[in-house]
């Protein structure tokens, strides 16, 4: 038996030495262990702990963009330091991830697992997230039925999360069971940002357009309000396919695509999708096939305002590629906002991904609702209470600026900001209502 | 016989009805509009060519991963499924390479091929070291165990190489353009050929002073001589060299090759070392093809790989290459002419079809015997 301990023991070793060479440069990247960063707090207040939960990709390209989103909330509780309510409840704080290593993105088994390990928890008052929209459809109807567990999303856009669509009636509805509405976000509705796009590509001097998307929710969704958008204001759409977001390579379809205008390339190509799903790679095709961006203009939705998308497709090549973001660009926020940025600056280097302020923004609102419910004698620890306050926010002053939810829980912001990739970075090229 | 014969018909009629109820039900909702695919085809004829092109060099990258699973399975009957793994830790070791040997910022033509030279060595030993580590870590120990056990054991290999790569993509200090977005997202491979032709003063495009209005590019090129070349000294080795020999032996019956004194567990290594070889290979050779490097590259290419080998009989090397230029074509001319949201079902609807006529893949007869 000594024979099988030597082996045994050897593999030991090798898979150490294995372990410590790809390892330990490795330590500070989160990708490879996507542990919750539980904040412990000091003790617990007099009255209890309240929990808050994020449930964000933390596995796969999105990364880059959400650790930003958690580090701003993290921000926001450290400025509330970790109390609410004055004093009387600690607040605790943990960032979940819904992706898999399986996937390399957002992964419906492990959102849905996140969702029913949060409804289960009641020392949860509020769900921040999620990033996709197709893993929010997942986890709203269970938090919906959990109390309501309202859930506040920074990053969501699929316009039939909250509005019924007249295609589909009554799908919204079914995402919220108990009839009240649980589900809330502090971003701007793709159908505003297929819109706004629609009309940018016009205004770039683009006649003719072919869509593509990645096929989920938020991708199809919003290539689909383009291209009836498109359509509406006299743009020729040449084309809308779905592409297989693990293909190696996409020559042939952009070769198809670079005859589809009598015998020519289009003037622009709308890419509806998000980086995990192979953004970059398309890019690369397209460059290779029909030009820079310049000649055929490459226009993309928020899901690629990262730059992650920028260093996969190589700063030459993704030059002259825009994308927009709901919202003003970090510059122009508001003073609240301009303090977040300062803030976050000084705690965590420079920050150039889209959607931190509005991580920073959803903690904010889930502790206005907080400190709403314990300055009206209510209990905060009663999920509906704090689910009622959050809907009944109006003129907010928050980091974005002041704003109000609607009754559908949208928010009454309808800023979007196009951006054009500039010597390997995203630079604002102006704003659009 | 005649009994036989008459079965096969029957299945035969099962399996036409089946063909035809995907061609009419699901061709339309897929795009198989034949008139307005015939109108692109006479409108553009030269555009067919291009998409032969796209599809064969793409094939030619499937066929040499899957000459990898064609071999592991014809000799010990396992699907490595952590193969498809070790081609993405080629395309990371050859970047590597070529970054720690400043090819990557070079512009000397002479400089350049060294370097892509010394890349193809490194990524090949890389490749087949890894290989032959996973057989001896993983499956050497399960080879008598049920055939269950090495085929968990294969996904849980797959899986530890995928976090290797997710570590590696992060390391920027080994490549600068891996910059500080972490592993997870996709990496530039630089286009070296295309910076090599335009230094020496060639258009990258072999077919521009032709003046038709085709794309030959020199990465086409490479993709398909290496691949073939590859192919090629396989196929002779298996079948002219005593160590292939051995190999043959060894997977008609273990061990009534034993007995005979061959070295099992060396001929097993030695065609780990092999097919890890062709992945390392194969790893630098899409890097350069498709000018990505990427984690998660590893799974579709495994996926398609491994199918390319079922198509084309699982076990038999001209068969894997078959199936793997077919798999390159279909996808290619589903892209071009019919819709890109349908291409992974027509890929797999083809499969089927064929599988359903041949259940042991084009040319797979061994394997049917087998089992």
């Amino acid at each position: 038996m000594t024979k099988r301990l030597l082996a045994l023991l050897s593999v030991l070793v090798i898979a150490s030495l294995a372990l410590a060479a790809c390892g330990t440069p490795a330590a500070t990247e989160a990708p490879s262990n996507p542990e919750p960063a539980a904040t412990e707090p000091a003790a617990a207040g007099p009255m209890g702990t309240l929990k808050i939960v994020s449930s964000l990709p933390m596995t796969g390209s999105s990364l880059t963009q959400t650790q930003t989103i958690v580090n701003a909330m993290q921000l926001r509780l450290e400025q509330a330091n970790y109390t609410a309510c004055g004093g009387k409840y600690t607040l605790e704080y943990e960032a979940w991830d819904d992706a898999s290593a399986a996937l390399g993105k957002w992964d419906p088994a492990v959102e849905t697992e996140n969702a029913n390990k949060a409804a289960a928890d009641p020392s949860i008052v509020a769900y921040l997230g999620t990033f996709n929209s197709g893993a929010a459809k997942l986890s709203i109807p269970i938090l919906n039925a959990a109390g309501p567990l309202t859930m506040i999303s920074p990053a969501n856009t699929n316009p039939g999360l909250t509005k019924a669509d007249k295609d589909l009636p009554g799908v919204t509805d079914s995402y919220y069971p108990t009839g009240v509405r649980s589900y809330s976000r502090v971003v701007a509705a793709d159908d505003i940002q297929g819109k706004v796009a629609a009309n940018f590509v016009k205004s770039l001097g683009a006649t003719t357009v072919y869509i593509l998307d990645d096929q989920e929710l938020y991708g199809k969704g919003v290539a689909d309000v383009f291209e009836a958008t498109a359509k509406e204001i006299g743009l020729t759409v040449l084309g809308h396919e779905g592409i297989d977001p693990k293909a190696a390579d996409y020559k042939a379809l952009m070769t198809k695509i670079s005859t589809s205008n009598a015998g020519g390339p289009p003037d622009a190509i709308y890419v509806g999708m998000v980086v995990d799903n192979n953004a970059s790679q398309l890019l690369k095709d397209k460059v290779a096939i029909m030009g820079d961006n310049e000649t055929v203009k490459y226009v993309g939705p928020d899901g690629i305002q990262t730059q992650a998308f920028i260093d996969g497709a190589g700063a030459d090549v993704a030059a002259g590629a825009y994308a927009s973001v709901a919202g003003v660009p970090l510059s122009e926020l508001p003073a609240a906002g301009q303090q977040f940025v300062k803030d976050y600056e000084a705690k965590f280097g420079a920050l150039t991904e889209p959607y931190a302020v509005y991580g920073y923004e959803t903690m904010n609102v889930a502790l206005k609702a907080i400190e709403d419910v314990c300055a009206a004698g209510g209990d905060p620890t009663d999920r509906a209470a704090v689910n009622t306050a959050v809907f009944a926010i109006k003129n907010f002053d928050g980091a974005l600026g002041t704003w109000s939810f609607d009754a559908n829980g949208d928010t009454s912001l309808t800023d979007m900001t196009f951006y054009q990739v500039k010597d390997g970075a995203y630079v604002s090229v102006g704003t659009f209502r | 016989m005649e009994t036989t014969k008459k079965k096969i018909n029957w299945r035969g009629l099962g399996t036409l009805a089946i063909a035809l109820y995907i061609v009419f039900l699901i061709g339309p909702i897929a795009g198989l509009d034949v008139p307005a695919i015939a109108a692109a085809i006479k409108a553009n004829p030269m555009q067919l060519i291009q998409f032969l092109i796209i599809g064969i060099s793409n094939g030619a990258i499937i066929a040499i991963i899957a000459l990898g699973y064609t071999m592991v399975y014809g000799i010990i009957e396992l699907i490595n499924f952590a193969h498809g793994d070790v081609y993405m830790i080629g395309v990371f070791t050859s970047l590597t390479v070529l970054s720690l040997t400043g090819t990557l910022e070079s512009k000397d033509p002479a400089r350049i091929i060294f370097g892509l030279i010394l890349a193809l060595v490194i990524a090949i030993v890389v490749g087949a070291t890894l290989n032959a580590t996973i057989e001896r870590l993983a499956y050497r120990r399960l080879r008598n165990a049920p055939r269950l056990a090495p085929l968990i054991s294969a996904i849980g290999m797959s899986f530890i190489i995928e976090n290797i790569g997710l570590m590696w993509a992060a390391q920027a200090w080994l490549v600068p353009s891996f910059g500080t977005t972490g592993g997870a997202s996709q990496k530039v491979f630089p286009d070296m050929l295309g910076v090599l032709f335009t230094s020496m003063g060639w258009d990258v495009n072999l077919l521009a002073s032709s003046g038709l209005a085709l794309r030959f590019t020199i990465k086409d090129l490479m993709v398909i001589v290496l691949a073939v070349t590859l192919m090629i000294s396989l196929y002779l080795f298996v079948q002219r060299t005593r160590l292939g020999k051995a190999m043959r032996a060894t997977a008609q019956n273990r061990d009534a090759a034993k007995m005979l004194g061959i070295d099992i567990d060396w001929v097993i290594t030695a065609t780990f070392l092999i097919g890890g070889g062709l992945a390392g290979a194969a790893g630098l050779m899409a890097g350069l093809y498709n000018n990505t490097a990427w984690w998660f590259m590893g799974f579709r290419a495994g996926l398609q790989s491994f199918t390319a080998a079922v198509l084309g009989g699982i076990g038999n090397i001209t068969g894997a290459m078959l199936g793997g230029f077919m798999i390159g074509l279909l996808a290619s001319f589903s892209d071009g002419y019919l819709n890109a949201r349908w291409t992974n079902a027509w890929v797999f609807a083809v499969l089927v079809l064929i599988l359903l006529f041949r259940p042991t893949g084009l040319l797979g007869e061994q394997t049917g015997q087998k089992a």
